[in-house]
């Protein structure tokens, strides 16, 4: 039995970076999205009827797809500029990981509920 | 035995999608910590991998489940608006933990919470299936990489934790009611 771990290629990395961190940054980006929209909602009357996609479901209806097109949009756009590329991975993962804390602690409402 | 139309999609939405998802989350987690951060030796065969591929997919389809019918059919039952001068309030569950005071924070905070931190799950694991499938056995060469997947896979359980907690603890205080009733079986007479 070899001692080497299988998954480990020899030859290095196959594949750039950069697509791995399209879509994580895409990610954040879209999680974050949802938070500020449905923090948007919450507190302007405007917004909140403008995002009534679906009456039933009411302003969640909105943020949700908005902040769902945002993220694939985002991913996309990434996809189409770093698939093929290198990039500074650790810096790209950090803001991702920031946004996805962002939008953890701004759809709690009691910090919410302080803007 | 009976169940109403809207007990059984709650039961669908929060044990069929949830609590399977969470279930499925649990095992991925650890499958990936094995997978991606063991300094040991991987014994994983490409047939390994890819089962690994299709249980990720399978937990993407049951995350985008869980939320698309919390958000498109049990969430319109539980803000329905009552009729004016209603007094019962039973099918209406939003407006039934706001009329008291000892549940009035299942709703403001927990439903709150719950139906927006729950799309997290989804948009999370959709990355980590994602990069899992693109790069398959060439991930471990991407150490960085590997570790983001992780965080984003305990990011996704976490969020669907969380909504999968105060969803049961609300369907404790109001449950979603109505509908038909869909008899499973005649009970014998005492």
């Amino acid at each position: 039995m070899s001692s080497a771990n299988p998954l480990t290629s020899s030859k290095g990395p196959a594949l750039t970076n950069g697509s791995g961190a399209a879509a994580m940054l895409a990610a954040g980006i879209g999680s974050f999205t949802l938070a500020v929209l449905a923090l948007a909602a919450d507190k302007l009357a405007p917004i909140k009827s403008a995002l009534v996609f679906y009456k039933p479901t009411g302003p969640l209806s909105g943020v949700t797809t908005v902040a769902i097109l945002v993220w694939l949009l985002a991913w996309v756009l990434l996809e189409m500029l770093w698939a093929k590329k290198t990039v500074a991975v650790g810096r790209v993962i950090f803001v991702a990981f920031v946004l996805l804390g962002l939008s953890f602690l701004l759809t709690f409402p009691p910090i919410g509920d302080l803007f | 035995m009976e169940i109403t139309f809207r007990s059984l999609w709650t039961i669908i939405h929060g044990m069929g999608f949830g609590a399977l998802y969470l279930l499925a989350c649990s095992g991925a987690l650890i499958e990936l910590y094995r997978l991606t951060c063991s300094s040991a030796p991987s014994e994983s065969t490409p047939g390994q991998t890819r089962f690994l591929k299709i249980y990720l997919v399978t937990m993407t389809a049951l995350a985008w489940a869980a939320v698309l019918t919390g958000a498109y059919v049990i969430y319109p039952w539980y803000r329905a608006t009552p009729p004016p001068g209603t007094v019962d309030l039973s099918m209406y569950p939003q407006r039934l933990l706001m009329s008291r005071p000892s549940t009035s924070g299942w709703h403001s905070l927990g439903m709150e919470w719950k139906e927006h931190v729950a799309w997290v799950a989804p948009i999370s694991i959709t990355m980590v299936a994602f990069v899992f499938i693109r790069y398959g056995r060439d991930l471990v060469n991407h150490k960085r990489l590997r570790a983001a997947v992780l965080g984003f896979a305990a990011a996704s359980f976490l969020a669907a934790g969380l909504a999968g907690f105060f969803g049961a603890m609300i369907n404790k205080a109001a449950p979603a009611q109505g509908g038909p009733t869909i008899h499973l079986r005649e009970g014998a007479e005492k």
